[in-house]
């Protein structure tokens, strides 16, 4: 199916399951133990090894001997495989970093070798064994070193004359903010089970883009990708981390081949960090030039990043060119080359962090006009996509996310004054940022089985804790016209249709859109057995009723089809996104200077609401990540041995349950014509893009203290709070 | 980790004279700590002694007014003892500001005090480390050091203690009991039993090889008001940077003892004496002598302004 066209009105106007709150149909096996993960799947396939990723020890340099007699002879132990006794394996899919072979070394805990063994317990112990000597080299490891050297990647982005608009502006903010790396963290670290079936392969795995990763794994392991098979349907978290093939996946295919066996491989805790890939660190220089009257004339958002020779930096102006008016305009992304892990994709990659500099440069503009931090953004409302004034917005509510909010959250008993409202020894303070991401689509194909009038779907399409089988089902039922539970899905088998995967929250549309297409075709099938025109059929409780006669569908026997939504030329006239208004408040400890959240508000505009209980989960989920962002989280790279030197999870601190009072979520009832037959956009992302500068700009309303440098610990600020007594 | 044989303890006697009699034999109570750090190798028995059956698990009164509280009462049951509640509030509140109710389930009162004084640079074994691999240097002391050492730390070594429950021990003059190998038994006052990095920085404590923990003994309750703050970068399940526990008197006397600054808890009874002065000059005299990095020296303003408030906190 062909999305040519704006929707028009469509069966999910007057939907009576899509949209509708509706508990994840995999809940109960969550809870139960019975949604195995990947390194669960001890079914699948018997006789099952236990390997264990050893990674290097330095940074930079080669390996110059590797003394395995030792692990080769420990108990249990059924083989070795060694990086430089492989051929360098090659690159998947925006895959940079070096995955495993040979004797170079490019960053910290990149894999060296695998020990398979009877047990994990032998494995772990038996890679303790091996010794390994390295020749070390000088790496580059300190972006603040090398940060002003930066090439520019791509053009700037500019419109008017910014340096003489902003040398004339009224009012002028120039600051700079910078974030640190940050690791995805996700509970489920990566983890494949690998079986060889003479050349055909399958890895039983946790990833979040199935069809990338089959064809990946062809170009990795040097085989034809017809020949694998990858099986992913639980997967437990991703944030962008499982977006492509891992040395997980590479080492348990290679260490399966070498063992003669099935391998299962969990990549421990302590590597994650460094051998997978982070998001990088960022220096934001922002100039915001205004009127009085709070128009924005000159705009600059400069970034500077850093990543592995080749690939692009975190950019963090992604969504500047979108958010706010201004008639002249600069925008340039700064990338260095760096010997440390390779920054990849993580949850809304370049707006999460650069929403933490624009958004409180918005605050401080404000704060120097005098002006309400909402009513400033409102002035500064577009009417098209500021950075490209030909393009419109397929359908836009900032506005009244902020306005709703505003109301929702009691933001009119906000002191302008900062550091005016004291209770014992907390300081109070509330916040505000907008929040915007895009809402890209892909195409996405499903298959739909029916039979004794129930319904089978089956996409490639995959559940990173989403709760897409849930929205799957949802539309499969509301097309089918039958209940929730006569509808089965079944995802993340590369057997099945490609679908749009998990990733830049394009999957909740695109993936239902395609099961959405699906269904069109098997809804004309029943039409062509039962003989109506299922084009101006109704389907509903098990019925058909068309041209005012009534059907069974269990009368239409077993039919399967299959269809691919696809997405025309006609959006790219449109700038299809997201945005919300994020509101926080904060209490400071005016001796200690901890910060603790106090409520966090977020009204998201993403469209239709697929199933408003799991997107909820993900918005505030998001939220959580966000503060996380804004607060404690940091990867500390000691600039001496090349590394993150925190690399678990007593050392990189996400925030826990007592971090996070009380949270609330409100959807607007909006609906996009534009992005898909669903209307619907996602929010995976959305709810990281804004709250952690709603965070920091509270604390500085509670405090008078404006820190620009992520995260906001105490230390940074502790000799700037109000004297003690 | 490495493999090991195991055995269960029948009497602390035999258990000390267990672990004595063999080359890299260890106790084992709750492992909280120990388990993690044989999976990453960093501790490789080669022979376990479980004291589990050991009984060692009451709160006893003592003949002078005070608890003897067994080496193998849990965390949570202390900090949920009424006795403890009522009158050494600072160790019921230090207890459940540390690690979590799984954690504290699991953890003794003996295994607590021995959990390793550490470092992120510890728990890395390709990175230098004096603590773990003697001699190889300190990675720590011009690397990430934010949560470490101020005060007492050495070339070697600027790990931090980071334990909470000690912090109150040490606080309320709390003394070890133990059982040599030999059959016969010795009490350690706490400020004694952890140790300063010096030149020896993988000695944590002052035990002797086979030396075992029977009990900690509180002394009489002190009356006052008994506070304990940890500051910390998230609420819970994080280290303290700095930690207070203090008991004060409405006349404005009291004791102070600082966890997340030193190697052991850090109580200085000079310093305290000056608490009527304020926390300034507390905080002045009990950080003499300290050698902050730049990525730490904010812990001795933290220190003042964190018993600023907890003496503001008593007298409110």
């Amino acid at each position: 199916m062909q999305f040519d066209a704006p929707a028009g009105s469509n069966i999910f106007d007057d939907a009576r399951i899509v949209g509708k709150s509706t508990p994840r149909i995999d809940g109960p096996n969550k809870v139960t133990g019975t949604a195995p993960y990947a390194y669960e799947r001890h079914d699948v396939v018997a006789d099952q090894a236990y390997g264990w990723i050893v990674g290097a020890g330095i940074a930079k340099g080669r390996i110059t001997s590797m003394e395995l007699t030792a692990a080769k002879a420990a108990p249990g132990v059924i083989a070795i495989v060694t990086a430089p006794d492989t051929q360098p394996v090659g690159k998947g899919m925006d895959n940079h970093a070096p995955l495993f072979g040979g004797s170079e070394i490019t960053h910290y805990h990149q894999a060296i070798a695998c020990v398979v063994a009877e047990t994990f317990e032998q494995a772990r112990a038996a890679a303790a064994l091996i010794d390994t000597n390295y020749d070390r080299s000088t790496g580059s490891f300190d972006f603040d070193a090398v940060r002003a050297s930066a090439p520019r990647s791509g053009e700037a982005e500019t419109l008017g004359d910014f340096e003489t608009a902003f040398a004339e502006a009224a009012v002028q903010i120039d600051e700079t903010y910078t974030t640190p790396g940050q690791t995805h963290a996700m509970m489920e670290p990566l983890a494949t089970i690998a079986a060889w079936d003479g050349d055909k392969l399958t890895l039983w795995t946790s990833n979040q883009m199935i069809t990338w990763a089959k064809e990946s794994l062809g170009d990795i392991l040097g085989i034809d990708s017809a020949n694998v098979r990858v099986d992913s349907p639980y997967v437990g978290g991703g944030f962008g981390g499982k977006l492509f093939i891992r040395a997980d996946a590479v080492l348990a295919a290679l260490a399966s081949k070498a063992a003669k066996r099935p391998v299962k491989i969990m990549m421990q805790r302590p590597l994650v960090a460094n051998n997978a890939t982070h998001r990088q660190a960022t220096h934001q220089r922002i100039r915001l030039g205004a009127r009085m009257d709070g128009h924005i004339t000159a705009l600059s958002h400069q970034n500077w990043s850093y990543n592995v020779e080749g690939a692009s930096g975190e950019t963090a102006t992604a969504q500047t060119a979108k958010v706010y008016a201004g008639a002249n305009r600069l925008t340039a992304e700064y990338c260095a080359t760096l010997d440390l892990p390779e920054g990849n994709a993580m949850r809304a990659p370049g707006e999460a962090v650069g929403h933490l500099a624009l958004e409180v440069a918005m605050d401080e503009l404000a704060e120097a006009l005098g002006m309400d931090p909402i009513e400033l953004r409102v002035v500064n409302e577009p009417d098209a996509v500021p950075g490209n004034p030909g393009k419109r917005f397929s359908d836009r509510n900032l506005v009244r996310c902020l306005r709703e909010g505003a109301d929702r959250f009691g933001w009119s008993e906000r002191s302008a004054t900062p550091a005016a409202r004291r209770e014992g020894r907390w300081l109070f303070g509330v916040g505000v940022a907008a929040g915007y991401r895009g809402a890209p689509t892909c195409k996405s194909g499903a298959r739909v089985h029916l039979a004794d009038g129930r319904i089978v779907v089956e996409t490639d399409m995959t559940d990173i804790g989403t709760g897409t089988y849930t929205i799957i089902a949802q539309t499969a039922a509301e097309m089918m016209g039958v209940p929730l539970d006569h509808v089965t899905v079944t995802l993340g088998d590369s057997s099945f249709p490609a679908s749009a995967g998990s990733g830049g929250q394009w999957g909740a549309t695109s993936s239902t859109a395609g099961v959405y297409a699906a269904c069109v075709a098997l809804r004309r099938q029943i039409g062509e057995v039962l003989g109506f025109d299922a084009d101006d059929a109704r389907f509903e409780d098990g019925s058909i009723v068309a041209a005012n006669k009534a059907f069974r569908l269990a009368d239409a026997g077993t039919l399967s089809a299959e269809d691919t939504i696809r997405f025309g030329k006609f959006k790219k006239d449109y700038d299809v996104a997201t945005y919300a208004g994020h509101f926080c408040e904060v209490a400071v400890d005016a001796y200690t200077g901890e910060t603790h959240i106090r409520r966090m508000l977020a009204v998201c505009d993403a469209g239709r609401i697929l199933n408003p209980l799991s997107a909820r989960s993900q918005v505030i989920g998001a939220m959580v990540m966000a503060a996380g962002a804004a607060l404690t989280e940091e990867l500390t790279v000691d600039t001496r041995f090349g590394c993150f030197v925190n690399h678990d999870l007593a050392g990189y601190e996400v925030p826990v349950h007592a971090d996070i009072p009380h949270q609330e979520v409100i959807f607007l009832d909006t609906l996009d014509e534009i992005v898909s037959p669903m209307k619907a956009k996602g929010v995976g992302e959305l709810g990281i893009c804004g709250p952690g500068a709603a965070i920091a700009n509270a604390i500085y309303n509670a405090t008078g203290i404006r820190v620009r440098d992520y995260p906001l610990t105490l230390d940074k600020y502790l000799d700037r709070l109000p004297a003690i007594a | 980790m490495k493999a090991f044989t195991y055995e269960r303890a029948t009497s602390p006697e035999q258990a000390a004279a267990a672990v004595a009699g063999r080359d890299g034999a260890k106790f084992i109570a709750g492992g909280t700590n120990l388990l993690d750090l044989m999976k990453l190798q960093i501790e490789a028995p080669t022979h376990l002694v479980d004291l589990q059956d050991l009984g060692l698990d009451k709160i006893d009164a003592t003949r002078d007014g005070g608890l003897r509280i067994g080496a193998l009462v849990t965390n949570t049951a202390l900090a949920s003892d009424d006795r403890v509640r009522a009158q050494y509030g600072v160790l019921t509140r230090a207890i459940v500001a540390g690690a979590s109710g799984q954690l504290r389930n699991k953890a003794t009162t003996a295994g607590n005090l021995l959990q390793r004084t550490r470092c992120p640079y510890f728990y890395d074994t390709n990175l230098p480390c004096n603590k773990r691999a003697p001699g190889s240097g300190c990675a720590a002391a011009e690397g990430f050091s934010r949560q470490l050492a101020v005060i007492g730390t050495s070339d070697q070594c600027i790990a931090t203690y980071p334990g909470d429950m000690a912090i109150a021990l040490r606080l309320l003059d709390a003394t070890v009991e133990t059982v040599m190998p030999d059959g016969t038994g010795r009490s350690i006052a706490l400020a004694d039993f952890h140790r300063l990095p010096g030149d020896q920085p993988w000695l944590d404590n002052t035990l002797a090889e086979g030396e075992l923990i029977i009990s900690v003994t509180l002394p009489k309750p002190i009356g006052g008001r008994h506070i304990y703050r940890k500051v910390r970068d998230r609420r819970s399940y994080a280290f303290a940077l700095v930690s207070v526990a203090a008991v004060l008197h409405d006349d404005g006397t009291g004791r102070v003892a600082f966890g997340g600054v030193a190697h052991k808890p850090w109580r200085s009874e000079e310093a305290e004496a000056l608490l009527p002065q304020g926390a300034g000059a507390v905080v002045e005299r009990a950080f003499a002598g300290a050698a902050p990095t730049d990525d730490n020296k904010f812990k001795i303003t933290l220190a003042d302004r964190t018993l600023a408030s907890v003496i503001a906190e008593a007298r409110s």
